[in-house]
């Protein structure tokens, strides 16, 4: 049997918080990067036209590149911390 | 030659899908494995099944052609169709797997009332598939003509007949399969001809980089944004489409009820996001290849300065050009098994959203015996794969590319909204989720057509009546605004009775109990 939870409950509260952070401050981050990304090419697309010292990579390619690594390393993190803690406090619930 | 060996890897693809589809028909008894494979997928399996509904002909072909014409562009796009995948981790998919069972209605029918909800989930659905639907068809009969020799409408009906049977005998096993299989052909064929232009630069991306840069006609250009997005408002608007858009998808958001759990979900979220993040570099590096090997090669060039067969054909002329024969054959048996399997995973979508949400819950008030309700649903897989294909043979040769980018921003503008507002919003009530999501429909096909592709391209006008290519900055907004402003303004009876109901709804997407 199913133990009831309601709003009440400090277990089910704590998680709540937890992965509310965890869900909207990792949203928050990627949307920053790729908003910023995004706009820099709407208004200022100068900015990604420099050349990185001496090569061929522009900051244009490396921010792009950068997007792409970042998020699947975010979602790495995410899972990670949510197996380990979110998932602790549903055990518990 | 080349026709050959894509025939024999063409024909085995075939003949073990559909060995596949022949087991999972024994097993394709009930609503469960129907429409979500029994819930026994695992997340690693659904993470490649995911990548592989998403990663379509369209993104191979035609974003390693877009960066061949423009190079930096094509990463714009890249990056867009990538951006949704995290975010859907990190808001949606566990709450979406907690919340539904086979369609993502079932997920906002919980609390808003059954029969509206659905009718607008069923809009939703039927035009982003219908549209996608159309564009994989023509692209498909195009795709194959140029690269088997075989008429456009002989491709189309392949495609079709074979898509009919794995998704009505097989359902979503099939489907599953079918999927993952190709996942893994594709980000293969991508690795090896990402790998052997890399091998001829000495693994150096700078070299690559130079020289396509000495070689294309747009010369360093092609290094940073260029005349693609030039304005903020298709910058930003193409963002949001792309990004709300992927989170609104109806055949993708199905495939997150085939997994035993929440934490497989969010596995499988976390996966696809890995795979499809690495098959775009993929391409970027594919499409810098073809700039190099590609340009000035009558074998590869039209006369006019163009790719033979059209543009998305630079990742096959490449590995032609790279591989010989043997591996043009594997590549182009690729692109042929890929279409297959998207169309596949679009009309399963398709006909779950006509079987489950219309027949059973609009209406038959939920009251349909299972057998009953899986035969209506095998039907309309029948009824819209030949939809599909008359739809297809009608639009050939016709600009459908728009298409696509009209069902990311359906997807965006009205099923993305609702979900979200239902799992997140208390104060959302019926009647505002099916007024907002119906304008968020409207606005978002009305500035199409009155956009610059639509209105003046295909249409002949002289100036677009509504200026910018991509409507979703205007029509989720809106969508949005009516969604709120109409749950607000709504007093009655019945929409405080359901908000009741949130509570509940909000313990069960966290723990789903």
């Amino acid at each position: 049997m199913k133990k009831k939870i309601n709003f009440d409950n400090k277990d089910f509260n704590e998680l709540v918080k937890k992965q509310n952070f965890l869900s909207f401050s990792f949203t928050f981050l990627i949307l920053l990067i790729y908003f910023v990304f995004i706009i820099i090419i709407g208004f200022k697309p100068n900015i990604f036209s420099f050349f990185l010292n001496d090569s061929k990579f522009t900051i244009g390619i490396i921010y792009g590149f950068s997007i792409i690594v970042f998020s699947i390393f975010l979602t790495i993190i995410y899972v990670l911390l949510a197996n380990k803690i979110l998932d602790k406090i549903r055990e518990r619930i | 030659m080349s026709n050959f060996y894509a025939s024999i890897v063409f024909l085995t693809f075939v003949f073990i899908t559909l060995v596949i589809t022949f087991f999972a028909s024994k097993k394709t008894k009930s609503k469960d494995s129907f429409y979500a494979a029994g819930g026994k997928i695992s997340g690693f399996q659904n993470g490649l099944a995911i990548a592989g509904d998403y990663m379509s002909a369209a993104s191979f072909l035609g974003i390693s052609g877009l960066v061949f014409y423009s190079g930096f562009d094509g990463l714009i796009y890249s990056i867009g169709f990538l951006v949704g995948w995290p975010i859907i981790l990190f808001i949606l998919a566990e709450k979406l797997k907690n919340l539904g069972k086979y369609t993502f209605a079932d997920a906002t029918s919980i609390r808003l009332e059954p029969k509206k909800t659905r009718i607008i989930a069923v809009f939703g659905t039927l035009t982003t598939v219908l549209l996608y639907l159309i564009a994989q068809m023509v692209g498909a009969g195009g795709l194959i003509q140029t690269l088997f020799g075989l008429p456009y409408d002989f491709a189309v009906w392949v495609v079709g007949i074979l898509m009919i049977l794995y998704v009505s005998f097989g359902g979503m096993i099939a489907t599953t399969w079918v999927q993952i299989i190709k996942a893994i052909l594709l980000l293969l064929g991508a690795s090896i001809l990402a790998f052997l232009v890399l091998k001829n630069y000495e693994f150096s991306l700078n070299n690559i980089f130079s020289t396509a840069s000495e070689i294309h006609s747009s010369g360093n250009n092609i290094l940073f944004p260029g005349q693609l997005i030039s304005d903020p408002v298709s910058a930003i608007s193409l963002g949001i489409a792309l990004i709300f858009g992927t989170a609104g998808l109806p055949h993708i958001l199905m495939r997150f009820f085939t997994v035993p759990n929440a934490r497989s979900a969010r596995i499988s979220a976390a996966y696809a996001t890995g795979f499809i993040g690495y098959f775009y570099i993929l391409t970027f590096i594919i499409g810098f290849g073809a700039i190099i090997l590609l340009t000035g090669s009558q074998d590869y060039i039209g006369s006019s300065g163009n790719l033979i067969g059209s543009n998305n054909m630079a990742a096959i002329h490449l590995s032609h050009a790279i591989g010989g024969d043997v591996f043009l054959g594997f590549i182009s048996a690729v692109a042929f098994a890929t279409i297959l399997a998207v169309v596949s995973g679009l009309t399963l979508a398709g006909a779950s959203a006509i079987g489950h949400d219309l027949y059973v819950y609009v209406l038959n008030d939920g009251k349909v015996k299972e057998e009953k309700e899986i035969l209506v649903s095998k039907v309309s897989t029948i009824v819209l794969g030949v939809v599909a294909i008359f739809l297809g043979i009608s639009f050939e040769g016709q600009n459908v590319a728009f298409m696509v980018g009209l069902a990311f921003a359906i997807a965006a503008s009205v099923n993305f909204p609702i979900l979200i507002l239902t799992i997140t919003w208390k104060g959302l009530t019926t009647r505002g989720a099916f007024i907002g999501g119906f304008v968020g429909l409207l606005i978002a096909v009305l500035l199409v057509i009155l956009g610059p592709i639509v209105w003046v391209d295909i249409l002949g006008n002289e100036k677009a009546i509504f200026p910018y290519k991509y409507p979703a900055l205007f029509s989720v907004t809106m969508a949005f605004f009516f969604i709120i402003l109409v749950s607000k303004l709504d007093k009655s009876e019945k929409s405080n009775k359901r908000k009741k109901l949130f509570e509940k709804q909000f313990i069960k997407s966290y723990l789903n109990n």
